[in-house]
């Protein structure tokens, strides 16, 4: 029903897989409470694996909105790889994918890190 | 079946909505109910014939809508409901979500694809809406507003 979210590190780089649905939480985890905690870790180099996200919404979008302002805001660079074709239409209409790195896999996203 | 009272307009029955025959679903303003509404519009989708992909941003269009309704044109009260409907024709699926809010002026919505706004992290359901759907009209009630999606079937029914 949620979304659910696992860290784990590829060098200094941070990889966040995600899975579920990205929506309106109601006092569930969410995506910029898990970036802004990162950050606080010292994290710059994150990349979300959107792999698993079978869906999102409006609010899902501006979880990764905030996610990716609040990066750049601290100093660091936030990718996006492994898009389903349901968030990537979504990221297209809103001209959102022209805000994001995106890759296609965690190679490429980890290697395009400067 | 207290706050999900669903009755057909023509029949009283707790029938499905067939060609030309609208039904009706009044929800409390309540986020619960949202995803109940959701996987009505996504099957009536189906029904009408949409593609997977197409269904789903039809259910989640309808989503946005109801949620709208409760967060910004109800603002939560538990006095005032959120009223859907969900019609299917030769031609259409139409479905209206009904607030009983203070009322909204869509030309106030700023264009969340704007480079002022890009980065927002809110302000992009109506877009979805009217980017989704084929026709967004919004009418306004006394009190509320009405939203009425509608999207244009491919193949008729033979």
């Amino acid at each position: 029903m949620s979304m659910t979210l696992t860290a784990r590190q590829v060098g200094d780089v941070t990889i966040l897989d995600l899975s579920g649905k990205i929506t309106l939480g109601e006092g569930g985890v969410t995506l910029r409470d898990e970036v802004r905690k990162l950050l606080a870790k010292g994290a710059k180099k994150i990349v979300l694996n959107l792999a698993g996200v079978s869906y999102i919404d409006s609010s899902g979008l501006g979880e990764l909105v905030s996610s990716y302002t609040a990066v750049k805001n601290a100093g660091g660079e936030l990718k996006l790889m492994n898009l389903t074709s349901k968030v990537r239409d979504l990221l297209v209409i809103t001209k959102l994918l022209t805000v994001f790195d995106v890759k296609d896999d965690e190679a490429a996203a980890v290697a395009a890190f400067s | 079946m207290t706050d999900s009272d669903i009755k057909s307009r023509q029949s009283g029955t707790q029938a499905r909505p067939s060609k030309d025959q609208p039904s009706l679903l009044t929800l409390d303003s309540e986020l619960s109910r949202v995803e109940a509404v959701e996987t009505r519009a996504e099957q009536l989708a189906h029904e009408a014939g949409f593609d997977e992909d197409t269904s789903s941003q039809i259910a989640m269009v309808t989503r946005e809508a109801v949620i709208n309704a409760i967060l910004h044109g109800n603002k939560r009260d538990p006095n005032k409901k959120v009223r859907i409907g969900f019609a299917l024709s030769n031609d259409a699926l139409s479905i209206t979500i009904a607030d009983e809010g203070l009322g909204l002026d869509p030309d106030s919505v700023p264009d969340p694809c704007a480079p002022e706004n890009i980065l927002r992290s809110s302000g992009r359901g109506i877009f979805l809406m009217r980017a989704i759907m084929d026709e967004v009209h919004f009418h306004q009630l006394s009190p509320g507003t009405e939203i009425e999606l509608i999207k244009h079937r491919i193949h008729k029914e033979s």
